[in-house]
C-alpha cells in the first residue's frame, strides 16, 4: 500500500517536471569516443592533463577511439561519481581511490571483471597480487583493476641523522622513538617527526597498519566491525604517543589536514622524519629537497613482534580504474588494457611518482633506484589491503575522526590512556553499526 | 545567501500595496476582466517556473527520499530503494544511539553558533552604523573599507583566516606571543577554540551586511525627530535608546531573521576551514548532514535529517515572526 | 547638533578597532601573495623580507584561471540579468495587483529557502539529467544548469527588494500611463523600471556577487571546461602541496571584479535597501 503510494508520488514528481522515469543508460555517445575521468596525481590538474594527453593521443592513433579527458580534484571526485551513479549520466572510464573499491562495487554501477572481462584487459596474471587484492570484496568479481600503486615509507633527513650521531634509520618503534627524541629540540623548533593528525584518512591508515602489527583487524571475516580490540587500542596508542607521551612530534601535526603539511615540515627542516606514501617524492622535490638529501626505509615494526602480530608496514595504497556499465564498454576495456600495459605503466608511474601495478613494469630501471625499490618491495611484500567492506568509507570517517579528536587532545596536553582510546573506538563502532 | 527576501516577504513588514488598495481595484476595473485576471499570474509565471524546478521539486524529492532506505546498494536505481517508513526519522531522533546523539549535539552547536554570530554581527553593525551616522571627514572611505569583507568571495576570505589561525606559522599566534599574551602555541582550529575561530570568521564576513542594512535604516529616520529630542535635552545615548533603536525595529526584525537563516544554513565557512572532519565544537549541522549523506552514502538518513532541520527552522521562523510582530504592533 | 567630546572619542576608538579588524586579514592576504613560498611556510612576518610577483604570474599556469574567469563572468552576468528581469515582472505583479494565491506564492518561496543546499543538490542533479535525457537539453556538464540554479538562488531576494521599491513609486505615475492607453507591460518598462533604477542595480549586484562565489553546486554541475572561479580557487591546494602565496594571489585577482563593482554600486545598494526594508 505504502510502497505503491510512494512509487506514485515519485512518478508524479518526475512527471510534474516533465520527465519520464528513465534513470539509467542512454549514453548516446558514438562508438569511437569515450569519456575518462582521471584523478589528480600531479602537482596541478593542468600538469595531469599535460602528462596524460600524449598518452591518450597515442591510444587514439592505435585504436581510433577518441578520449575526452577530464581531471577531477580529489575533493570532488567521490561526489561526482555518486551523482553519476545515481543519475546514470557518467563517464565511460573513471579513476577511483582503491579503498573505495568495495563500496563502489556494492552500487553495481561498474562493469564486473569476471574472467572473460579480465582477458580483455590482459588477464588477471599481469597485475601485482597485492594491488589486485584491493579491487573489491572477497568472493565477488572485482569492479576495478589497479592503475597506480602507492605504499608507505619512512623518509628521513640524512644530514640531521648524521648530526645527531645516528648511524642507521630505525627499524623498530623503540628505536624510532629513541632516535626521534635525539632529533627533537623544541627550543630550536626541531622535532623528530611530523604527521597529518587532522587528516582522517591518514589517521585511519596508521590505525590500520599498527593494528595489523599488533595482530588485529578492524573487521572480522564476516564483515562485522571489531574496532575496539586490545590490539587495535595498543596500535592507536602507539600512534598518539608521538605527540602525547613521547613528545617527538611537531605540535602542529595536530592541525595538519593533509600529508603535504607534514612534507612542508620535512623540507623546511622542522621535522627529521615523515611517514608518507610514494608520491610524496614529488612534493619533497617541489619543496626544494634533493633525492640525495633523504633516505627511505620501510616503516618500523614492533620488535619483538607481539603474539599474532604481522609484519605489515603499509596498506595497499593506490588508484584503481573502472568502467561504468551501460556505456561504451568495449572501448572502455580497450582503454583500460592500454593504461595498464607495461610501457604506459612505466611512463605514467615514472611521471606521477607512483609505482607500476603490473609485474612486467616493475623491473624497469626507473623503479630500481634505492628509494623506489623500497616502495616496490613494501607494496609487494609487506602491505595489506584496507578492509574490503561496503561501509569502508564509514570506517574511515568514523575511526579517522575519532583519532583526529584524540590527536588534538594530545597536542593540548591531555594524554590519552588505553581506556580513552578504547572508549573512542567503541563510540566510532557504534556510529557504524547503527547507521543501517 | 538566498533567504533574505523570502524571509522578509512573510515578515512583519507591511507591504505598501495593502496600504493602498484602491490602486489595483482601479486597474482591474478598467481592463477586460479575463486578461487582467490572468496578467499577474502571467507576470509571475517565469519566476514561479524556475522556483519550482530548482527548489520545490528537488525539495519534495528530498522529502520522498527521506522515506527510503537509499544506501550504496540502491544508489544506481534509487526509485527501487525499499520504503523505510519513518525509520530514518527514528534513527535521527534516537538520542541514545550514536547517530541521534551526534545530530543532537550538532544542532546544539549550530544554534549556539548562530546566536553568537548573529548577536555579534548585529552589535558590530549597530555600533558601526551609529558611529557613521553623522558625516565627518573620512566617513565615506571607512564605510567602503568596512564593506569589503562582505564583497569578497567566501573561499578567499575564509582561506586567509585559516592561514592566519594556523598554530605554527599563523599571524594570530605571532601577534599574541609578541604581545606576551600567550606562549604563541595555541591551537585555534582544534578543540573548543575551533568554535571561537569559526564564529570570528563568520562575523567578519557577515557584520558588514548588518552595517549596510542598519545604515540604510538610519538614513530613513527623519532628522527633525532628533532635533526635537535634542531641544528637549536628550543626550546622545538617550536619543539612541529612545529614538534610533525603536525606529529600527522593523529593520531589525527582518535583518536578524535573515542573519540567523544564513548562519544556520552556512556551509562554505566551516567546509573551507575544516573540510569533511570538523572538530566536535565546530560540527555545524550542514557539514554533519553532508557526512550522513554524501560521505557515508546514506541519503535516506541525510534527507530525514534535512527535513527535520527544515521543520525546526519553520517553527523558529514562524514563532519569531509571531512574537516580534506582536511586539512591534504593541510598541 | 553638537557632538560631545566623549562621543568623538568613542567614535575614534571604535572606528579604529573596526578598521583594524577589517583590514588585518586583507593585509595578510596581500602581503602573503608577494612572498616566496619558502617564506610563507616559515614563521609569520609582517613585512616580507623578499618581495616577488611570481605568484601573480604562476597562478595563470598552475590552474587555467583565465578560462575559469570567463566562465564565471558568463554565469554571473547571465544569471543575474535573468534573475533581475524575472524579478521585475514578478515584483510588478505583487506590487500593483491583488490576486488569489499571492500569499501562497510567498510562503512557498520562503520555505524553499530553509532547505540546506547540500541536500537538494542530489535531487536537483537527477532532475537536470532527466531533463537532458527527455528533451536533449544538456543542463549538466556545461554552464546552463548552473545559470538556472543561480538565478533562482537570488530571485526571492530580488523580488522582495523590488516589491519594496515599486511600492515606494507613486501609483499615479503608471496609472496615468494606463489611462493614456499604454499596456501594463509598457507602463512597467517605460515608467516603473526607470524610476526604480537604484533598486534594480542593487539586486543586480547582489545576484552577481552570489553567483560569483558559490562553489557547492558548481563543483558538481559543471565539468572542467565549464568550471567556475569559486571551485577553481581550491585547486591551488592539491595532491602535492598548498601554494599559499598563489592561493592569496589568486584570491585577490578573483575578488577584484566583485569588490570594485560592489563598492562602486554600494550607493545604490543602500538606496535600494532603504526603500525595500524601511517603511
Amino acid at each position: 500500500m505504502r510502497k505503491k503510494a510512494l512509487a506514485f508520488l515519485s512518478a508524479a514528481l518526475l512527471a510534474a517536471s516533465g520527465l519520464a522515469a528513465c534513470s539509467s543508460g542512454g549514453s548516446g555517445s558514438d562508438a569511437n569516443t569515450i569519456t575518462y575521468w582521471a584523478s589528480n596525481q600531479a602537482p596541478s590538474l593542468q600538469k595531469d592533463k599535460e602528462i596524460l594527453t600524449p598518452r591518450l593521443a597515442a591510444f587514439t592513433k592505435q585504436t581510433g577511439i577518441k578520449v575526452n579527458l577530464e581531471v577531477i580534484a580529489w575533493d570532488h571526485l567521490l561526489d561526482r561519481i555518486t551523482t553519476a551513479t545515481t543519475s546514470g549520466d557518467g563517464p565511460d572510464v573513471v579513476n577511483i581511490g582503491n579503498t573505495w573499491s568495495a563500496s563502489l562495487q556494492a552500487t553495481g554501477a561498474f562493469v564486473d571483471f569476471d574472467s572473460a572481462t579480465f582477458k580483455k584487459v590482459g588477464g588477471k596474471e599481469k597485475f601485482l597480487a597485492t594491488s589486485l587484492s584491493s579491487t573489491g570484496a572477497a568472493g565477488k568479481a572485482p569492479t576495478s583493476v589497479p592503475l597506480y600503486g602507492l605504499s608507505y615509507g619512512l623518509f628521513y633527513n640524512k644530514k640531521k641523522f648524521a648530526d645527531a650521531g645516528i648511524a642507521n634509520p630505525p627499524t623498530s618503534w623503540t628505536e624510532f622513538v629513541a632516535d626521534a627524541k635525539k632529533l627533537t629540540n623544541p627550543a630550536k623548533g626541531e622535532y623528530g617527526v611530523s604527521f597529518a593528525g587532522a587528516s582522517y584518512t591518514e589517521n585511519v591508515h596508521f590505525a590500520y597498519i599498527l593494528g595489523q602489527q599488533y595482530g588485529s583487524d578492524y573487521f572480522d571475516a564476516s564483515g562485522k566491525a571489531t574496532f575496539a580490540t586490545p590490539q587495535n587500542v595498543k596500535g592507536v596508542k602507539r600512534y598518539l604517543d608521538w605527540l602525547g607521551a613521547d613528545k617527538i612530534s611537531i605540535p602542529s601535526s595536530a592541525e595538519h589536514g593533509q600529508g603535504q603539511d607534514a612534507v612542508a615540515d620535512f623540507t623546511s627542516g622542522k621535522a627529521a622524519m615523515i611517514m608518507q606514501q610514494t608520491g610524496t617524492t614529488a612534493s619533497i622535490a617541489a619543496g626544494g629537497m634533493k633525492e640525495s638529501d633523504y633516505g627511505v626505509v620501510p616503516l618500523p615494526i614492533e620488535n619483538p613482534l607481539p603474539p599474532g602480530g604481522r609484519k605489515i608496514t603499509s596498506f595497499v595504497a593506490g588508484i584503481n580504474i573502472s568502467a561504468f556499465k551501460e556505456k561504451n564498454t568495449e572501448a572502455a576495456l580497450k582503454f583500460i588494457n592500454y593504461m595498464t600495459s607495461p610501457a604506459v605503466q612505466v611512463d605514467l608511474n615514472k611521471q606521477f611518482g607512483s609505482l607500476p601495478v603490473v609485474g612486467a613494469a616493475t623491473s624497469d630501471p626507473a623503479f630500481q633506484t634505492p628509494t623506489k625499490k623500497v616502495f616496490v618491495d613494501v607494496l609487494r611484500n609487506s602491505s595489506k589491503t584496507m578492509p574490503m567492506v561496503v561501509n569502508e568509507s564509514q570506517f574511515e570517517t568514523t575511526v579517522g575522526a575519532a583519532l583526529k579528536d584524540l590527536v588534538a587532545q594530545q597536542a593540548t596536553g591531555k594524554i590519552a590512556s588505553e581506556a580513552d582510546v578504547k572508549a573512542a573506538l567503541t563510540a566510532a563502532q557504534q556510529k557504524l553499526t547503527s547507521g543501517g | 545567501m538566498t533567504s533574505l527576501s523570502t524571509a522578509a516577504q512573510s515578515g512583519g513588514l507591511p507591504p505598501a500595496d495593502e496600504a493602498a488598495p484602491p490602486g489595483p481595484e482601479k486597474v482591474r476595473r478598467r481592463r477586460r476582466p479575463l486578461s487582467s485576471r490572468a496578467l499577474p499570474y502571467l507576470l509571475l509565471a517565469p519566476a514561479l517556473l524556475f522556483e519550482l524546478l530548482v527548489h520545490v521539486i528537488p525539495m519534495l524529492t528530498g522529502v520522498a527520499i527521506s522515506f527510503l532506505k537509499l544506501n550504496a546498494f540502491y544508489l544506481r536505481h534509487w526509485l527501487q530503494a525499499p520504503f523505510a517508513g519513518f525509520d530514518n526519522y527514528a534513527f535521527s531522533v534516537n538520542f541514545n544511539s550514536a547517530i541521534g546523539a551526534g545530530l543532537l549535539r550538532s544542532v546544539g552547536v549550530t544554534i549556539l553558533f548562530s546566536v553568537v554570530v548573529v548577536s555579534l554581527s548585529w552589535l558590530l553593525g549597530i555600533f558601526g552604523a551609529t558611529l557613521l551616522q553623522r558625516s565627518f571627514r573620512g566617513r565615506a572611505i571607512l564605510r567602503t573599507i568596512f564593506l569589503v569583507p562582505y564583497a569578497l568571495p567566501v573561499f578567499a576570505s575564509v582561506i586567509v583566516w585559516k592561514f592566519m589561525l594556523s598554530q605554527d606559522t599563523g599571524m594570530v599566534n605571532h601577534v599574541l606571543s609578541s604581545l606576551h599574551l600567550s606562549d604563541g602555541k595555541t591551537f585555534w582550529l582544534l578543540g573548543n577554540n575551533a568554535f571561537v575561530s569559526t564564529a570570528i570568521v563568520a562575523v567578519w564576513r557577515l557584520w558588514p551586511f548588518a552595517l549596510l542594512t542598519l545604515m540604510a535604516g538610519m538614513q530613513s529616520i527623519p532628522t527633525d525627530i532628533y532635533e526635537a529630542a535634542s531641544v528637549d535635552g536628550a543626550g546622545m545615548w538617550q536619543q539612541f535608546r529612545r529614538l534610533t533603536l525603536p525606529m529600527l525595529k522593523p529593520v531589525d526584525q527582518v535583518l536578524i531573521l535573515v542573519l540567523f537563516l544564513w548562519t544556520f544554513n552556512d556551509f562554505n565557512v566551516p567546509y573551507t576551514l575544516f573540510a569533511d572532519s570538523p572538530p566536535a565544537s565546530a560540527d555545524l549541522v550542514t557539514i554533519h548532514i553532508r557526512q550522513s549523506s554524501f560521505i557515508t552514502w546514506n541519503f535516506g538518513l541525510g534527507s530525514a535529517m534535512s527535513v527535520l532541520m527544515l521543520l525546526f527552522l519553520l517553527v523558529v521562523t514562524v514563532g519569531y515572526l509571531f512574537v516580534t510582530s506582536r511586539r512591534t504592533h504593541d510598541a | 547638533m553638537r557632538e560631545s567630546l566623549s562621543f568623538k572619542i568613542v567614535r575614534a576608538v571604535g572606528l579604529a578597532a573596526l578598521t583594524i579588524f577589517t583590514l588585518v586579514p586583507l593585509y595578510v592576504m596581500i602581503s602573503t601573495s608577494i612572498k616566496p613560498l619558502g617564506d610563507v611556510q616559515n614563521d609569520f612576518k609582517w613585512i616580507p623580507t623578499t618581495i616577488t610577483f611570481r605568484p601573480f604570474v604562476d597562478i595563470w599556469s598552475t590552474v587555467p584561471l583565465a578560462r575559469y574567469f570567463i566562465n564565471s563572468v558568463l554565469v554571473a552576468s547571465i544569471s543575474s540579468i535573468a534573475s533581475v528581469t524575472l524579478a521585475v515582472f514578478a515584483a510588478y505583479a505583487i506590487s500593483r495587483y491583488s490576486f488569489r494565491g499571492r500569499e501562497l506564492f510567498r510562503m512557498t518561496v520562503l520555505s524553499t529557502q530553509m532547505f540546506p543546499g547540500i541536500l537538494f543538490l542530489l535531487p536537483l542533479y537527477l532532475i537536470y539529467v532527466n531533463i537532458g535525457q527527455v528533451t536533449g537539453i544538456k543542463l549538466v556538464g556545461n554552464l546552463s544548469g548552473l545559470i538556472i540554479t543561480y538565478l533562482t538562488f537570488t530571485l526571492p531576494f530580488s523580488i522582495w527588494m523590488l516589491v519594496g521599491y515599486f511600492n515606494s513609486i507613486p501609483r499615479g505615475l503608471d496609472e496615468a500611463a494606463l489611462v493614456d492607453g499604454a499596456s501594463p507591460v509598457r507602463a512597467l518598462l517605460s515608467i516603473i523600471v526607470p524610476a526604480a533604477k537604484p533598486g534594480i542595480v542593487a539586486v543586480l549586484i547582489y545576484s552577481f556577487m552570489t553567483s560569483w562565489s558559490e562553489s557547492l553546486f558548481a563543483s558538481v554541475l559543471v565539468d572542467d571546461s565549464s568550471r567556475t572561479l569559486a571551485v577553481g580557487l581550491a585547486e591551488y591546494s592539491n595532491y602535492v602541496g598548498v601554494y599559499w602565496n598563489q592561493v592569496m594571489a589568486a584570491s585577490i585577482v578573483v575578488s577584484i571584479p566583485v569588490v570594485v563593482g560592489f563598492l562602486l554600486m554600494q550607493r545604490y545598494l543602500v538606496q535600494g535597501l532603504t526603500a525595500g526594508a524601511v517603511k
